[in-house]
């Protein structure tokens, strides 16, 4: 006999949940206090895109992108989360300026974090001009909350991944969450191929994809900061933890950054494939690396180490 | 996209006292409800924009089902439809109702 889901606790129930196949509204409900989650501008307000309308496309009433306030382990946060599923979660004017007035208020009131649940394929190609727009002033709102003291917290495991415009302000949060189905990358493997050929990247050869872009490469390369199981429990453990690490955020936490980044250019920079970076880091049987499961995979990262400095 | 509108007269009210609920997503084969207690007791509207055009009888068809099988008095639906199937929009109407008949805001 099944339990009655009256007696599974919110922390059971987001253990058991994928946060890949749950959607944007569920992975919040699951991911903060039970029943602490407010919205801003709910889909009664209908603020939906001017543009879709255009093209003769469906609209969603939210946009598309989930924003508003709750409470992590008691503590307030700002919230917003991308629903991947919704035109591959891309980015329009109206789905961007929630999240720039999120990161705003964030910066006004500078003591509340924000955490963003990016599931997206970039900028949203009806509404190109609005959506590379709003990409732009996402990044410079996440840099002045930063600025201000916030801490940006991204969590990436979403059908969609993180791809364009999404991945640029990934790069511009304090520090990543990742699951092994969570891809972060500008270009996306199908970009890739149609623009340098298939002999550059094989955008079928899934195994490619996965280890080039997938959240298990993303983590050794320090490009997330922690690796999260795919479930929802993982990733508010993954927020709680990236949310005690994250320091001071000045011109020597980017200093460093650049350094870190051009160390690893130059370490790196000849390898032609994910495998080669993680036999020259000192994986032994890097080839195996794919089909490791989450908890190996954890401890064999950890003993890497963690070489993320507050910038990205 | 086609905009189609139906009004139901109907015997009682939907029980609960949530204001609104959301349910499902607007992708391929799938659709979101929004439902809201803004109407008279006796009342029940359903608003869809579907981007499949031409079903008129079978959406006519679907939402006479629902109402006789729930009847959600005071509720106004509004549905944005990426081309889900009927027994897709029969599933998310009836998760529409159980979300706004359960307590809580």
């Amino acid at each position: 006999m099944t339990t009655p889901l009256k007696d599974v606790t919110p922390a059971e129930r987001a253990r058991s949940t994928s946060f890949y196949e749950a959607s944007a509204r569920t992975r919040l409900e699951l991911l903060l206090d039970a029943g602490s989650f407010v919205e801003f501008i709910g889909p009664e307000q209908r603020e939906v895109s001017p543009h879709l309308k255009i093209f003769d496309l469906p609209e969603q009433f939210d946009d598309g992108l989930v924003v508003g306030h709750g409470r992590l382990d008691d503590a307030p946060v700002f919230v917003a989360a991308q629903e991947g599923r919704f035109m591959g979660g891309a980015f329009g004017e109206v789905h961007g300026a929630k999240l720039i007035g999120l990161l705003r208020a964030a910066r006004q009131i500078a003591s509340m974090p924000v955490l963003i649940l990016f599931d997206t394929g970039g900028v949203r190609l009806q509404e190109a001009n609005a959506g590379e727009l709003a990409i732009a002033e996402i990044m410079r709102a996440v840099m002045e909350a930063r600025s201000a003291g916030v801490k940006v917290v991204g969590l990436i495991g979403g059908r969609s991944g993180c791809y364009g415009g999404g991945g640029l302000i990934a790069g511009c949060c304090s520090a990543l969450a990742v699951s092994e189905p969570g891809r972060i990358a500008v270009s996306g493997p199908e970009v890739i191929e149609t623009n340098r050929g298939v002999e550059e990247f094989d955008s079928r050869d899934r195994a490619l994809v996965w280890r080039t872009m997938g959240g298990k490469h993303r983590r050794l390369l320090g490009a997330a900061d922690v690796f999260a199981d795919d479930n929802v429990q993982d990733f508010r453990e993954a927020a709680l933890e990236l949310l005690g690490l994250i320091g001071p955020f000045a011109l020597d936490s980017l200093k460093a950054e650049q350094e870190r980044l051009a160390d690893r250019l130059s370490r790196y920079g000849a390898c032609l494939d994910a495998v080669d970076i993680w036999t020259a880091q000192g994986i032994a049987h890097a080839e195996t690396v794919p089909e490791l499961p989450a908890d190996q995979f954890i401890t064999l990262a950890n003993r890497i180490g963690r070489t993320s400095r507050d910038a990205r | 996209m086609e905009d189609l509108r139906f009004e139901h007269s109907v015997r009682t009210r939907a029980g609960g006292a949530r204001q609104s609920a959301i349910v499902g997503v607007v992708a391929s084969g799938n659709l979101e409800v929004l439902v809201e207690r803004v109407l008279p007791d006796a009342e029940c509207t359903i608003e869809i924009r579907t981007a499949a055009v031409g079903f008129g009888e079978v959406w006519t068809a679907v939402i006479g089902d629902f109402v006789e099988r729930y009847s959600p008095g005071g509720l106004r639906f509004s549905i944005n439809d990426g081309g889900a199937r009927p027994d897709t929009v029969s599933l998310r109407l009836a998760q529409a109702v159980r979300l706004i008949t359960e307590n809580g805001q």
